[in-house]
């Protein structure tokens, strides 16, 4: 069972994996841009998960809210769910910079194949 | 030098510093409303921030050295285990002081600059992202809250891509060179954001002193024998740190980042964002980690990049022909001679590595400025745009060719006093090969200044006809102070030493307090 525990960290690390790969595999600059924001979305996977309380008996916990079952019994910890709506704030306009220079580069190039700039590059210099 | 200061402002000292330059740059933004000289009051504006802030870093380096005990700042109030905290001591007041200083002198720098690279237009937005950048980077090095950090850094990398995606208006390779720049930032950032979550679910907390007591406490208890969580924390952090501090081999996003960003842009990335980047890794290595967890095997890791660095970079830099990319490599090498005095992890390595902070900050700093004063005369930053310059431009080019002796550690110039330490540390621990990169490093740098020094002064222009100006004051002025310090404090390194080795004790005594 202990294995199927930590499902939630295993599903974290393979989708940072994949935007990982992405970011190195593709050519093309929106699809790495696409790619680098699933690898952060993986790490907000990450820290939600770290947050669950879940005790060794099985029980887990509620949510962090004022209620009789928060009150008494264990509860999740609100800490770095708060700290993910920063950091999703964070990822959004890492994309909006980098969607935005794109968008220069297609105006400025005509292209946003990596493959194709580069060779566009050479011929200038 | 005495700043008075109404007790008022003295107690919230840590949190103006960051605070100036970040709503200096929200309110930046609404001099666009001035029909004609908007750019101009943006700049006054500017240069009024950075100068209230730099006095602030002043005043606070003196409060600092005042007292036995780091000065620590709630943010509302709140107990730092809940708030956030940000806490200065001699390390981060020194290198708050060093960013402030080069923020200051490349604000005042970049008047003209801009004006001639950045379209009129977006005076205004250059500007506000700039103050913002700077607020970035001063609110990393003063926070004491991990989580602080990533948002900080985020902040002051997210303002860097788009000051270099700027110098687009000129050269359609910068908006590459920033994307590019952008996606191995985000990749070393969210690697330090996942480093920061394993420490987390360990320590439960943030806070940094905090963190380290907690991890005493379980290495006490013994828990942290095998603990494979504290390592895999530690491998994400020194990834993206190295990614963020540029060190070899994860360097690639900086010489283009630094070639095609407009000159004064250059000028600031180039002597403050790695240097906050290796501020991190100190905190990290020894704040954090310091007499928990045995770096030792890592910081010989990092060595020996640092060493394979220093010989690389300096090898590229001897064969590009853009002048702003041989400033780059030779970056990406001073980088690496900083990491190599902390990897050694002894009292002269830190603070070899503390000091050449300071005098790679200044030294490219004003060589970057000189760079950017040819650009603004002659148009280009090629090799051909410097053919004979010397001649014309006399005064930037015996600047340029003074930080050029800074770079090689000619004596009497600062760069000399970093590369003292460094050897001295090295021969301490017994490295001899370690010195002997050093010193080959040294060689290397002379074959490319000599390069171009030699241009400069005894080529031929390809136009002779073509006659260009000298840099106006505003230029001269900051890269002459910068250039002046390097010479200064490579004869009377007093100043820089005591506040080197205070660090240093700091940092290597378990790093707080």
């Amino acid at each position: 069972m202990e294995s199927f525990g930590y499902f939630n960290y295993w599903l974290a690390i393979v989708i940072i994996m994949i935007g990982f790969y992405g970011v190195i595999a593709r050519r093309n600059l929106l699809k790495q841009a696409i790619s680098l924001g699933l690898f952060q979305t993986g790490v907000f996977l990450f820290y939600v998960t770290m947050g669950v309380y879940r005790s060794p008996d099985g029980t887990s916990g509620v949510a962090p809210i004022w209620t009789d079952a928060a009150k008494t019994g264990p509860f999740d910890n609100p800490l770095p769910h708060v700290l993910m709506l920063t950091a999703i704030v964070v990822s959004v306009s890492t994309l909006a910079v980098a969607v935005a220079i794109i968008v220069s580069i297609q105006r400025k190039y005509g292209t946003i194949e990596e493959d194709e700039i580069l060779e566009a590059d050479k011929r200038d210099s | 030098m005495d700043i008075e200061l109404p007790e008022s402002i003295r107690a919230h000292l840590p949190v103006l510093v960051v605070l100036l330059p970040l709503f200096g740059g929200l309110l930046a933004m609404f001099t666009g409303l001035v029909q004609r000289g908007g750019g101009v009051i943006a700049w006054a504006w500017s240069v009024l921030t950075t100068a209230l802030m730099l006095i602030c870093a002043a005043a606070m380096l003196q409060q600092v050295h005042a007292s036995p005990e780091p000065l620590v700042y709630r943010l509302g109030s709140w107990p730092e285990a809940y708030g956030i905290g940000y806490s200065v001591d001699a390390l981060n007041a020194y290198v708050i002081l060093v960013v402030s200083i080069i923020a200051f002198l490349t604000t005042v720098y970049a008047k003209d600059s801009v004006m001639a690279e950045i379209a009129n237009d977006r005076h205004h937005l250059f500007y506000s992202v700039w103050l913002l950048a700077i607020a970035g980077l001063i609110g990393i090095t003063v926070t004491g809250d991990t989580f602080n950090i990533y948002v900080l850094l985020e902040i002051s990398s997210l303002t860097v891509y788009t000051l270099v995606a700027l110098g687009g208006d000129r050269d359609r390779r910068a908006l590459v060179a920033s994307l590019k720049y952008l996606i191995l930032g985000s990749i070393g950032a969210t690697f330090i954001l996942l480093g920061i979550g394993y420490l987390l679910m360990l320590t439960g907390t943030l806070n940094m002193t905090d963190m380290h007591d907690q991890l005493v406490r379980m290495r006490e208890a013994g828990d942290l024998v095998n603990n494979r969580t504290v390592f895999v924390s530690f491998a994400f952090l020194m990834v993206g740190l190295s990614l963020k501090m540029a060190l070899f081999p994860l360097h690639l996003w900086l010489p283009n980042a630094y070639t095609y960003a407009p000159s004064a842009v250059s000028a600031l990335v180039a002597a403050t964002a790695t240097k906050v980047g290796v501020y991190m890794t100190f905190r990290f290595v020894f704040t954090i980690y310091g007499g928990v967890y045995d770096t030792s095997a890592d910081l010989q890791l990092l060595a020996l990049c640092a060493c394979l660095g220093i010989v690389v970079s300096s090898l590229s830099a001897i064969r590009q022909m853009n002048v702003k990319k041989v400033l780059a490599y030779s970056s990406v090498g001073q980088i690496a001679y900083i990491v190599l005095g902390f990897s050694l992890a002894n009292h002269a390595g830190v603070t070899a590595s503390v000091i050449h902070i300071f005098n790679h900050a200044i030294i490219k700093g004003g060589m970057f400025m000189a760079v950017g004063a040819v650009a603004l005369r002659t148009g280009g930053t090629k090799i051909e745009d410097f053919k004979g310059i010397g001649r014309q431009m006399p005064v930037t080019m015996a600047a340029f060719t003074v930080g050029g002796c800074g770079l090689i550690g000619v004596p009497l110039t600062s760069g000399f006093i970093s590369k003292w330490y460094l050897v001295q540390a090295a021969m301490q621990e017994g490295y001899w090969g370690v010195a002997g990169v050093v010193l080959l490093g040294g060689v290397l740098a002379i074959i490319y200044v000599w390069r171009l020094v030699e241009i400069i002064w005894f080529g031929t222009p390809d136009d002779p006809s073509k006659r260009v100006k000298e840099a106006p004051l505003s230029m001269l002025i900051p890269m002459w102070i910068l250039i002046g310090a390097s010479l200064y404090f490579g004869v009377d390194a007093t100043w820089t030493a005591d506040s080197a080795q205070a660090a240093a004790s700091l940092l290597l005594n378990g790093g707080h307090g």
